[in-house]
């Protein structure tokens, strides 16, 4: 194959890549958007194995090494819960940092020949980038699974001048990177290597729990700007093509996931939550506890009703539970919708895709702008899990941690219904006043078992 | 400013138009609230509930007009209760102004500012003033006890061992707020109510109710309460002959009767003739609460309750708001309280009396010496025509919005422009010929990426995450290219990434095609 129509592979790869992100606009359209992926990732990996550039013995090595690979891939993605889509997301993340550091070293072992002068040096800027992005997915990847997966606690880690830290190592990287194009050679690049992990596992050890879904569409995006940087250390347009879209994806995601908390990217990024600016407002009132005879009743009057699903549901697994109450509610001729909040969960869309699997309808289940208008009509919400989305104190508290934050309406509801497991307060530890208003009851215990009852009470 | 409120003198009229409670929150706003002694006393408030709200009391009427800059009261006023109004003085009250043209000339002339609660138009954000609503939802619910107390029988069937009880059959007649609020009562009472209304639309609102529509076959005229505000209007001859013979055809099989047809402005028209009363059983009830307005019912007798030779009870009070004093108050008093909440835009205890809005202008009827009624149409139609919702905001503001959005958003992007096209150039300037090539396909990309994703479906986020995922795989390319020749360890790392960009590749793509087909429409 000549390298002209590897060239024309590369194009058609491009544009079918493009056509599969375009294509995730609807529900419909995406079952396509997937083959389109596939397709050009096929047209993609053959052209080059097939192209000018590979030959010889390396395809002894590289088929049964794809083969081994495709088979792990086919496992994992058969075996994978639902819940476990963002330990699976971190993880695989991961692989992409670590690839891209390996083809940087690589780079360097080959070395600069054929190259002459700012392109040297340009060359090795590449090597070193590609490394330090590589890296820093790698080991910030590792870590964000191990918070999701319940490996490593899911608290913020602030160690004592952490942004020092940060700083401190992103100018280090920098006096490494002048040292290695001065010629000091090798070491410099495995000294920022090692200073890169540790910024990459440092960086996602201080985010806590609840902005994990800006944490893992920002690795997605680290993914896609270490590929696009290898792109053009090996001067390959595909990869920087690709890494380019995977990276500008991510960062839109993140910045989608911030703007639905009302946070800034940078003060994610550097971790916690922005210090509280005064007392937080008294919550008046009690916690009243009900018990799932007289939730069903309440359903059973109702005519309309809300679920407002959070990460709780997926923890418990309730989601097949609530499917068939959904199910069940509607074939009495209720209307049963889903509001879902950009955050809800661990990952961008979280809820959506726990929602899918248990087959509740999508076109039930709607966002936060499309529903929060229509509490003020709505008999029952049921809040399953969730806590800060729902949280009054984003409106009524100005000293609040979450002041300002868009949140679902709920409390305008007749009736609000929280299924939540005992009385403490949620990921991020803020007091919730809507558990004390007039109209929520509280129904205590693990979420499945909850509906579970419920379920028995109607049928 | 004071707002004070002094004892009603019309005879059997026992509401006030304040309660301690609505003084509390009128105190809020700003006013000082005065009562006449004893003005609460026939709805249980009394002076001493009053002044620990911390409302002055007034001993006489004449003192309290002098007093107050606000008399806000219930009944339209009385003769004397004109000649103590003050020029610059504003009243609230219902006044019904289309029937007492005399008495708001008479109003006019002493200097007064009248807001009639009648007249509060009825849209969306004037619900909370409506009186009429409120003090309607009071009678209907009054008009199913009155008729209960005068009806010898359950209204619920029952079987008991001492043998079979019917239960009893409702019909009420004009589905407004009272209508409703009575089927809802004799609902839950366990009666079988029937309703009829002139308008088609308010069928649903009677089977809401749990109540049957009484349907009647007509086909020439379809009235359309949109364009009355939501009010019936005069029905054709032959309307009017259809929907008799249908009462003729019920009469004999109805326990209870009860009508609330009114049309806005005119008497009350007459729906229950004197024959349907006979064809009734004895025993049976009719609660007539059009009573004030010349009644529905040929035999309805103002303020009375008659029995007629065939046993028949028809029940013509006129008070019955009035027959539950503490609540009819109760929310009278908060109607009035949203009325001054509405006048007083800045909680400073000044009335602002814009003629501008929509539902203060529709109220007034003098205003300044002048008479102002009856108003001009509102701008918002009570009721929307075809759309379920009118907008909240004019047109007017929502474009000017839009075009400062506009603006602003452009002035950014032009920004955001010019500094990345410096960046450019300054890269430009020192960097060779073949990075450059390939900067120019990065920078494209970004921007594909970007006009790409914001299209993406909120839902679709996660397998968004999944497919780039498994896109950003691509960089298996660079191992493939690595792999072949340059030593041992370049091999080894270059297969170890082959490796695991597969594993990346494959089990992204298999995991977004798992969860797209998940995606199901009901």
């Amino acid at each position: 194959m000549s390298a002209g129509i590897v060239t024309a592979a590369y194009i058609a790869a491009s544009v079918l890549f493009i056509l599969a992100l375009g294509g995730l606009s609807n529900q419909e359209k995406a079952k396509r958007a997937v083959w389109f992926g596939i397709v050009g990732m096929a047209i993609a990996v053959f052209a080059t194995i097939f192209g000018p550039q590979v030959g010889g013995w390396s395809y002894m090595l590289l088929i049964p090494l794809m083969g081994v690979g495709a088979f792990l891939g086919a496992v994992v993605a058969k075996r994978v819960e639902m819940t476990e889509m963002p330990q699976l997301v971190a993880a695989l993340h991961s692989f992409v940092g670590l690839a891209a550091v390996f083809i940087g070293l690589n780079s360097d072992i080959v070395g600069t020949h054929g190259l002459v002068g700012a392109e040297v040096a340009i060359h090795e800027v590449e090597i070193f980038l590609g490394v330090f992005i590589g890296a820093i997915t790698f080991t910030g990847s590792i870590i964000a699974y191990g918070k999701l997966a319940g490996k490593i606690d899911g608290k913020a880690l602030i160690l004592p001048g952490r942004h020092a830290l940060n700083a401190g190592g992103a100018i280090l990287s920098f006096i490494l990177l002048t040292m290695y194009m001065g010629g000091s050679g090798s070491w410099t690049l495995y000294l920022m290597l090692i200073i890169a992990f540790a910024i990459g596992a440092h960086l996602v050890a201080a985010i806590g729990g609840a902005d994990m879904p800006v944490v893992v569409s920002m690795l997605n995006s680290y993914s896609g700007w270490a590929a696009a940087a290898t792109g053009f250390l090996l001067g390959n347009d595909l990869l920087i093509v690709t890494g380019a879209l995977v990276g500008s994806s991510g960062a839109i995601l993140s910045y989608i996931m911030c703007k639905a908390m009302n946070r800034s990217f940078i003060s994610v990024i550097l971790g916690g939550f922005g210090g509280p600016t005064g007392p937080a407002m008294e919550i008046e009132g009690e916690m009243v506890a009900t018990d799932a005879a007289t939730v069903a009743a309440q359903l059973d009057e109702a005519s309309s009703v809300i679920i407002v699903p959070g990460y709780g549901m997926a923890v418990a697994q309730a989601q097949q539970s609530v499917s068939e109450l959904t199910r069940r509610l509607r074939a009495k001729g209720k209307e049963v919708r889903f509001g879902i909040h950009p955050v809800a969960g661990r990952l961008p869309g979280h809820m959506n895709v726990l929602l899918a699997e248990a087959k509740v309808p999508y076109d039930i289940v709607l966002e936060m702008d499309e529903i929060n208008d229509d509490f003020p009509e709505t008999d029952v919400v049921m809040i399953i899990g969730s806590n800060d989305i729902v949280n009054p104190a984003a409106q009524e508290d100005p000293n609040s941690p979450i002041a300002g934050m868009p949140v679902l309406e709920v409390w305008k509801a007749k009736t609000v219904i929280v299924s939540k497991r005992g009385q403490g307060t949620g990921y991020s530890g803020i007091e919730n006043p809507l558990f004390f208003k007039e109209n929520t009851r509280m129904l205590y215990g693990d979420a499945k078992a909850s509906l579970d009852q419920l379920l028995g009470l109607i049928t | 400013m004071r707002i004070g409120t002094p004892k009603e003198i019309y005879p059997g009229e026992t509401r006030v138009a304040m309660t301690p409670a609505s003084a509390a929150e009128l105190q809020k706003l700003g006013y000082e609230c005065l009562i006449e002694k004893g003005a609460g006393e026939a709805s249980r408030f009394s002076d001493q509930d009053y002044k620990d709200a911390g409302v002055k009391i007034v001993t006489t009427a004449a003192a309290l007009y002098k007093a107050a800059d606000v008399v806000a009261k219930v009944r339209p006023p009385e003769d004397i209760e004109i000649k103590r109004l003050q020029t610059g003085q504003t009243l609230i009250s219902f006044f019904y102004p289309a029937q007492n043209k005399e008495l708001m000339d008479a109003a006019n002339k002493k200097g007064a500012h009248v807001i009639a609660m009648d007249m509060v138009p009825r849209i969306s954000r004037a619900q909370k003033m409506d009186a009429l609503s409120s003090m309607a939802n009071i009678a209907g619910y009054r008009a199913v006890t009155e008729a209960a107390n005068s009806f010898g029988r359950f209204f619920t069937g029952q079987i008991t061992a001492a043998g079979k009880v019917p239960p009893a059959k409702i019909l009420v007649v004009g589905a407004g707020v009272a209508g409703l609020a009575a089927i809802g009562a004799a609902q839950s009472m366990g009666a079988m109510v029937y309703a009829f209304d002139v308008r088609p639309e308010v069928a649903e609102q009677i089977e809401s109710m749990g109540a049957e529509f009484v349907f009647l076959e007509f086909e020439e005229e379809q009235q359309d309460g949109a364009e009355t505000g939501g009010y019936a209007a005069p029905s054709s001859p032959i309307f009017r002959e259809k929907q008799l013979e249908k009462f003729r055809e019920l009469a004999p099989d109805m326990d209870i009767v009860i009508t609330t047809a009114l049309i806005p402005g005119r008497d009350a028209p007459k729906l229950w003739l004197e024959d349907m009363v006979a064809a009734m059983k004895p025993g049976s009830v009719v609660v007539d609460l059009a009573a004030e307005r010349g009644g529905n019912c040929d035999l309805t007798v103002a303020d009375e309750k008659i029995v007629t030779d065939n046993g028949v009870t028809i029940i013509g009070y006129t008070d019955l708001p009035a027959r539950m004093a503490a609540q009819s108050s109760t929310l009278y008093a908060n109607n009035i309280r949203h009325m001054m909440t509405d006048l007083t835009p800045n909680k400073d205890g000044k009335l602002k009396h814009d003629m501008k809005d929509d539902v203060i202008r529709g109220a007034t009827a003098t205003h300044k010496g002048k008479i102002t009624f009856p108003p001009p149409p509102p701008k918002i139609q009570a009721i929307a025509v075809q759309k379920p919702k009118a907008p909240e905001k004019t047109a007017e503001e929502i474009k000017a919005e839009e075009a400062a959005a506009t603006l602003k958003a452009g002035k950014q992007q032009t920004l955001l422009l010019i500094v990345g096209g410096l960046l450019m150039l300054f890269i430009g300037a020192y960097a060779p010929a073949s990075f450059m090539q390939h900067f120019i396909v990065f920078v494209l990309s970004c921007f594909i990426g970007f006009q790409v994703i914001w299209n993406v479906s909120h839902a679709l986020h996660t397998p968004l995450m999944a497919i780039t995922n498994a896109i950003s795989g691509i960089i298996i390319l660079g191992a493939l290219l690595q792999i072949g020749g340059h030593g041992f360890i370049v091999t080894v790392l270059a297969g170890v990434s082959i490796l695991i960009a597969t594993i990346n590749i494959v089990g992204g793509f298999m995991v977004t095609r798992r969860m797209l087909q998940m995606f199901q429409k009901s």
